[in-house]
């Protein structure tokens, strides 16, 4: 059964220098608020996999958590450059960054054989392209059937999975919808797994038997962190904060003004900064 | 009555009137966004729009900054994980055409959004690949939409991102993809196609106001024209209200 647990105390238990990390959420969904936590917490020489790093590993890179980056698209949507990932590959600063570089079928077959407890995933893909030539994890098999080539990669199994829900019940059984990205597969492929929720709930009220609940017993921690999503979005609750994002560019572009971004709005502060961008649920 | 418009306009309606009503079409940010879009809101009412965030028959009233922000998810018909996106819908070819725009380009629709420079000592580390090198193979048909320039269209590419025709032209058959590849190249000057022999993409529209010489002169390789090059037709009153209106709008709506 998932434990109810704090922020700074869950991630002290479960994240640990040189883990392989993945905090998912396709666009929705991003689990800042534990990125943030990680941050303060000075976590070192993680592998980070993540298909969009998006801004959450531009800052986790930035302040110098990670050796490691699988990734499938890094850049900023619809804006431009992850500048702090950039100056990590560019000029190994604040240090050297490794890159394990994919397609996003790739990564997203890569959870799902995780998730399915097979050693590798299997795909049409990667025809006719360089990244196998600068990625030896790359390969190929011959289907036994149809003698047809495929593409292959190894699963994706993370120390730790992260990802952010929309609300859990008090049992700890978690529940998210809308753009639902490969979050359950990330679970299920984790040894151990960090859920932060918008709020607790006596009854998930899951809109259909269908929606994406992921049990209990599925869940090492779940932790109440409203807002905790932004500047991504919490389906619902509240919308993708898209100014941020175009600001972040600035403020990214320089050394100094990231510090100094960071130091203020994130080593100074706590989860509970999170709370002001949490919106009311949409009475269902 | 001429009506004024920008090259980029002339380039995003150009791209829209190549969208079909009956098409179902894999989406890339940017560009591509605008001009499906656009297609949807003008003569393809019913094109259905995926974007790979999981999003099927999505009809934005503000294009998105993201390619999965919220607004794609509350006006499609349904949302589907990330994984089944890849792999059913992609990998088991229900796109007919997938949109596509780049960093760089060369003159058989190879692109390249990874790196400028040696992969492991870049110059300029670009975004990477994401969706496309899969998009390009899968889809049925690949319609791609990028400015001209120097830079952009080059003669050789650096890095193969998502194969086109292939290197020389001959590489998409030989690996035996079924699918057409790059079909068609819609710029802010002139509509490229490819030659039924060779693969090379051909100039095969200019758009209005526009000379040979600028096309030369904004492109990397020397670029054939077809034997009959036609005027691209301009965009008309209404193209332009609607594009203008939805940028408008998306303006407001992302502030910054």
């Amino acid at each position: 059964m998932a434990k109810f647990l704090d922020l700074a105390t869950a991630v002290a238990e479960m994240v640990h220098d040189g883990d392989v990390l993945a905090l998912e959420g396709f666009t929705h969904l991003i689990p800042f608020a534990a990125g943030h936590e990680i941050i303060r917490q000075k976590r070192r020489d993680l592998t980070l996999v993540r298909m969009t790093p998006d801004l959450i590993y531009d800052q986790m890179i930035g302040m110098g958590c990670a050796s490691k980056l699988v990734f499938s698209w890094g850049g900023n949507p619809g804006v431009g450059s992850t500048h702090r990932i950039r100056d990590a590959v560019e000029n190994q600063w604040p240090r050297p960054l490794a890159l394990e570089e994919h397609s996003h079928a790739a990564m997203a077959n890569a959870y799902e054989a995780g998730a399915a407890n097979l050693p590798f995933a299997m795909l049409r893909g990667y025809i006719g392209v360089d990244l196998p030539k600068v990625n030896p994890q790359i390969r190929k098999i011959t289907c036994p059937y149809t003698g047809e080539e495929l593409a292959t990669v190894p699963a994706i199994r993370p120390d730790v999975g992260v990802i952010h829900a929309l609300r859990a019940d008090r049992e700890g059984n978690v529940l998210l919808e809308g753009i639902t990205g490969c979050q359950k597969e990330v679970v299920l492929a984790s040894k151990r797994t960090i859920v932060t929720v918008e709020e607790i709930v006596d009854d998930l009220r899951a809109p259909s038997p269908n929606s994406v609940i992921l049990p209990s017993w599925t869940i090492g921690a779940v932790v109440a962190v409203p807002g905790g999503a932004h500047p991504s979005y919490a389906h619902g609750y509240y919308t993708r904060d898209n100014s941020y994002y175009i600001a972040w560019d600035k403020i990214s572009r320089e050394r100094e003004t990231f510090l100094a971004w960071m130091e203020e709005n994130v080593m100074n502060k706590g989860p509970d900064a999170f709370a002001v961008h949490a919106g009311r649920r949409a009475a269902s | 009555m001429s009506l004024s418009y920008s090259p980029n306009e002339m380039m995003t309606v150009a791209a829209a009137r190549a969208l079909r009503n009956e098409d179902v079409c894999f989406v890339g940010i940017g560009a591509p966004s605008a001009a499906c879009n656009l297609a949807r809101m003008t003569h393809a009412p019913q094109i259905t729009l995926i974007y790979e965030s999981g999003t099927i028959a999505t009809k934005p009233n503000v294009l998105p900054l993201s390619i999965g922000d919220g607004e794609l998810c509350d006006t499609a018909l349904t949302t589907v994980p990330v994984p089944e996106m890849f792999r059913y819908w992609l990998q088991g070819g229900r796109m007919t055409v997938g949109f596509l725009g780049g960093a760089q380009i060369d003159r058989f629709a190879n692109l390249n959004t990874t790196v400028v420079g040696d992969y492991h000592k870049p110059k300029v580390r670009l975004p990477g690949g994401g969706g496309a090198p899969e998009i390009a193979t899968n889809c049925h048909e690949i319609f791609i939409i990028m400015a001209m320039g120097k830079r952009a269209f080059v003669d050789k590419l650096p890095f193969i991102t998502s194969m086109g025709h292939g290197p020389t032209g001959r590489e998409r058959r030989a690996l035996g993809v079924k699918s057409k590849g790059p079909t068609r190249l819609i710029t802010d000057l002139c509509l490229f196609e490819p030659d039924p022999e060779t693969q090379e993409m051909t100039v095969v529209s200019i758009h209005p106001g526009v000379t040979r010489e600028q096309i030369i002169e904004n492109c990397g390789w020397t670029p054939s024209f077809a034997a009959h090059v036609v005027e691209t037709r301009a965009p008309d009153a209404k193209e332009l209200e609607v594009l203008r209106d939805i940028q408008a709008r998306t303006k407001a709506a992302h502030g910054g």
